[in-house]
């Protein structure tokens, strides 16, 4: 079982407090990866908030092949970090790591949003397909105000690879994974947290209705409904797809992935709509132990379990900053001050939602709508 | 050589008892020549006779052999193939000694003579093929161990349940926002089809003609049952024949679905009934095809046309009702299909769903594509080979016809490569628990892509105790003679069945089917909804299977 650990804050903060948190639950991960997604970014991409962000690692042959592909179809570099790699061991360093600011090619300036997100999700794919089959080129996302780290190692022990405590690289909203592989081999398009168009999930179980999710996901004729080396990257896009496809207010993503039973639905003021989205989203019905915690693109952060709450999670912090983990060790490293009567352990019909900038805490309860 | 004229002095000319399907083993010692065998049986097999026996004794101390003649009673197999043993052991069943049995001859040449007249042979039952269905070897591979824990048959909560009817896709759902809730538009004026929540397993079309009173009384009653009291929502195909006036009007109506084929029997009763309905029924099914007899129409013999079964079918007694093997009407799917879906739709204000049957088929996607464009065709059922039926030529039962893994699997992947596969459900029939494992049919039929299953001869067996099985045992359905009074409309036959008896069994075997549904999906992690299309829980130990099927090889 892998382990969680989100932060949001109304304050950048260094993604080393949830490494920490993470250290903590140190027996229920492995080693094999850490995944790490940053939102709302401070430090020296403060100053680039509109700019699409590319996160990933090529190879030496990889980052040519990136650099004349983005060229190519105009995208201009702005900015660039890289983490300054320290010798680990255990850590097997890649040749190139990144993440880059882009400035939008000319003739999608003036574009919708809507527009650039595709260009940008068109982009990242068509890359992938580029650098999958010789592994020369991984991109985790590229969307503005977003970066992701991803390697295999024990969480800690990357943090130090990549120097993120002398790192100035700050977010408001961060959520990092300790991977426990279950997935045969170790890949890093399996890592979560997984990102689409602005919405990202990250989980701690095993999604036993997989297949069929994600047969309906493909079949929905959108592009960035692919990849599935980890079972769990369903999780986000039925939330892309429920939010951004259908436009469910973020609620209804407990709806669509544990529905209520008939007598259950039948006492909520909104049960003909859910009556005819329970039959229709039928596919997306998951199954299996499962907690996820989520972001949406405007910072909203929750949490949500299956429909029997077979895997922990616990919420909890101050007005200013909370946390969603996995376990509440990780928690009281996170945030130590804080009142823990108020912590929030979520039950099956529970979604946990904190506002944006971390303003307000509140519990949505599925049964009462 | 003079030819024998008249009289045949042995019996060469006849045909032996190695060319019958089935040898009456008849014991001297032990029948005490009470008759009641030769009584009972339903095709007069066997017969009491007269025969001369030698006997040879010897008495005294001394060995003094002496000869003597006997007349003795003995019952004897006829070696007329009108009249073979069909295998049904009704004799052993009523013999007080255990003094008469039959025996299956593997060598027999039943099929070499069964044509006289040059008609060829009919019967009832099934394709008589013994051999292990794809289904049956069909295994559940994915095992959630540890990484994910496996969830409790018996403590967790599951739902068996699922969806008869069309499904909008969800990008069409008439869903708008007020006050930050979903509600239903209804400015938008679009048709929300009729969706039913049933259980996956329901019970095939058999018709009231077909079965006896007490047959389809007590499955009725079993579903009914099964709905009011066990909360297991079943439903039951009417078959071709309509239903009697009084359930049409009654609240049960809505656990049943009605068809209508194409010789439209009972139906007149049925639009004569609808203005007095209190009750929607679940659904119509238009009967294309069946998947026991592909190019056979439906046939009910004139000794089974009753004065009851003549009412409800609005047609005169003891004539041989057959319907055409298509409907006459039909001239392609495109209009014909399409109207008959939409004037049924109509019948009940578009609040039922109606869907067609068709037998399995190569064809059957070409079918599937059609109906996935028409909004109102609410399922498609689709019958495979291994189904049972009531009369059939020989011919279309043995040879005719398209196994059912496949055609499902072919059909539901199409679905997926559209995005439609939850919008038209499909349902598969035919061969489903063959070798008795319902659960475990109906669940790889359901992870192959199938929304629900439909049985009809495996219910016969387990609740009515049906003889026949795929060695042509039994199989008098068509002639009126069934000595289980299943499919007979003679009293003195069906008085043998207790309809009560038979409700019972019905509803023992769904809730153990639900139990064992349960077994099934708990290992395998899925509880929450049905794991339809699941199809990577599947695997076979045959690689040519698992690459047609597009699922594991395992061995
Ligand atoms: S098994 Fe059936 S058909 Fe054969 S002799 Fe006995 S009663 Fe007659
Ligand atoms: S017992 Fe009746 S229903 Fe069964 S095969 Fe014989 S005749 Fe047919």
């Amino acid at each position: 079982m892998c382990r969680l650990a989100a932060i949001t804050s109304d304050k950048y903060f260094s993604p080393m407090e949830n490494i920490l948190a993470l250290e903590t639950m140190k027996e229920g991960h492995d080693g094999s990866g850490l995944g790490l997604t940053l939102k709302d970014l401070g430090g020296e991409f403060e100053e680039f908030k509109g700019f699409p962000i590319m996160s990933g690692i090529c190879s030496k042959e990889g980052i040519g092949v990136l650099d004349e592909f983005m060229d190519k179809h105009g995208f201009k570099i702005k900015h660039v970090w890289t983490p300054k790699i320290k010798k680990v061991k255990g850590v097997i360093s890649r040749d190139y790591y990144f993440a880059r600011a882009y400035d939008y090619p000319e003739h999608y300036k003036n574009k919708s949003i809507q527009e650039k997100e595709d260009i940008l999700m068109n982009t990242r794919l068509a890359l992938r397909k580029l650098g999958e089959p010789d592994e020369s080129i991984f991109v985790f996302s590229f969307y503005p105000d977003v970066i992701t780290i991803k390697e295999v190692g024990d969480p800690l022990q990357l943090a130090e690879f990549f120097s993120l405590d002398k790192d100035g690289i700050r977010a408001k909203i961060v959520f990092a994974q300790g991977r426990q592989n279950t997935n045969y081999a170790i890949y890093l398009y399996a890592c979560h947290p997984f990102f689409i168009q602005g919405y990202c999930s990250m989980t701690n179980g095993e999604n036993t209705a997989f297949v069929p999710i994600k047969e309906f996901l493909m079949s929905r004729g959108f592009p960035g409904y692919i990849g599935y080396n980890s079972d769990s990257e369903v999780f986000t896009h039925i939330l892309h797809y429920s939010v951004s496809r259908l436009n469910f207010p973020l609620h209804y993503y407990k709806d669509v992935i544990t529905p209520l039973k008939p007598t259950e639905i039948e006492q909520r003021k909104d049960k003909e709509a859910l009556n005819l989205m329970k039959q229709s989203l039928r596919p997306l019905c998951i199954d299996g132990p499962n907690m996820i915690i989520g972001f949406t693109p405007d910072g909203a952060c929750f949490m949500v379990h299956d429909s029997k709450k077979l895997r922990p999670g616990v919420v909890g912090g101050i007005k200013g900053k909370y946390a969603l983990m996995s376990e509440e060790c990780g928690l009281d490293r996170a945030i130590p001050k804080r009142d823990k009567d108020k912590d929030i352990f979520p039950m099956k019909y529970d979604m946990v939602v904190i506002a944006p900038q971390a303003k307000e805490i509140k519990v949505w309860n599925q049964l009462q709508g | 050589m003079e030819p024998a004229s008249g009289i045949m002095l042995d019996h060469n000319h006849r045909l032996s008892l190695r060319e019958f399907p089935y040898i009456i083993r008849w014991r001297d010692d032990r029948c005490k020549r009470c008759g009641k065998c030769t009584a009972v049986c339903p095709v007069k097999a066997i017969e009491p006779t007269v025969k001369v026996q030698r006997i040879i004794q010897s008495e005294g101390t001394v060995p003094s052999p002496t000869a003597s003649r006997k007349i003795t009673h003995i019952v004897e197999q006829v070696t007329d193939m009108e009249r073979h043993c069909t295998g049904c052991g009704t004799c052993t069943l009523v013999c007080p000694n255990e003094a008469i049995e039959p025996e299956y001859n593997p060598q027999h040449k039943f099929y070499h003579y069964k044509n006289k007249g040059g008609e060829p042979l009919k019967r009832g039952g099934r394709r008589n093929d013994p051999s292990v269905s794809t289904l049956d070897k069909l295994k559940f591979t994915r095992i959630s161990m540890l990484t994910d824990p496996a969830l409790d048959a018996g403590r967790h909560e599951f739902r068996i349940r699922t969806l008869l009817g069309r499904i909008l896709p969800p990008e069409e759902l008439p869903l708008k926002m007020e006050d930050g809730k979903l509600v239903v538009d209804k400015s938008s004026g679009k048709f929300i089809p009729p969706v039913r929540e049933i259980f996956p397993i329901m019970i095939g079309s058999m018709s009231i003609g077909a079965l006896s009173p007490p047959a389809w009384e007590g499955f009725a009653m079993g579903v009914a049952y099964l709905n009011e009291v066990e909360g297991i929502p079943v439903v039951m195909a009417s078959g071709e024949g309509g239903m009697s006036p009084r359930l049409l009007r009654s609240k049960y109506l809505k656990y049943f679905i009605l068809q209508i084929a194409s010789g439209y029997f009972g139906w007149d009763e049925i639009i004569h009934a609808l203005p007095h309905m209190v009750e929607d029924p679940a659904a119509i099914e238009i009967k294309y095809g069946q998947g026991a007899k592909p190019g056979d129409g439906g046939l009910l013999m004139a000794q089974k046309v009753l004065k009851l079964i003549a009412s409800i079918r609005g047609v005169p007694q003891f004539v041989d009702l057959a319907s055409p093997p298509t409907h006459q009407t039909k001239y392609s799917i495109e209009e014909a299909v399409a109207k008959m879906i939409q004037s049924m739709s109509m019948a009940w204000g578009f609040r039922v769903p109606v869907y067609p049957k068709i037998s399995g088929t190569k064809t059957a996607r070409a079918v599937l594509n059609n109906l996935a464009r028409n909004p109102y065709a609410a399922a498609l059922s689709i019958d495979g080979e291994d189904g049972g039926t009531g009369a059939a030529y020989n011919v279309s039962m043995d040879k005719m016809g398209h196994p059912i893994a496949s055609n499902i699997r072919d059909c539901y992947l199409d679905l997926v490569r559209q995005g439609k596969q939850s919008e038209l459900p499909l349902i598969a029939a035919g061969g489903v628990a063959k070798k008795g494992n319902l659960a475990a049919n109906a669940a790889a039929l359901i992870m192959l892509g199938a929304s629900a299953v439909s049985i009809g001869k495996y219910i016969m067996q387990a609740a009515t105790d049906c003889f026949g099985d795929e060695y042509n045992r039994c199989n008098l359905c068509n002639t009126g003679k069934c000595p289980r009074g299943i499919t007979t409309q003679d009293p003195k036959l069906y008085r043998r069945l207790d309809p009560d008896r038979v409700a019972e069994r019905v509803v023992e075997t769904f809730k153990a089917a639900d139990v064992e549904l349960k077994k099934i999906f708990a290992p395998m992690g899925r509880s929450t909804e049905l794991p339809i299309g699941m199809s990577d829980g599947l695997s076979i130990e045959d690689e040519a299977m698992a690459k047609r099927l597009e699922i594991n090889y395992a061995c």
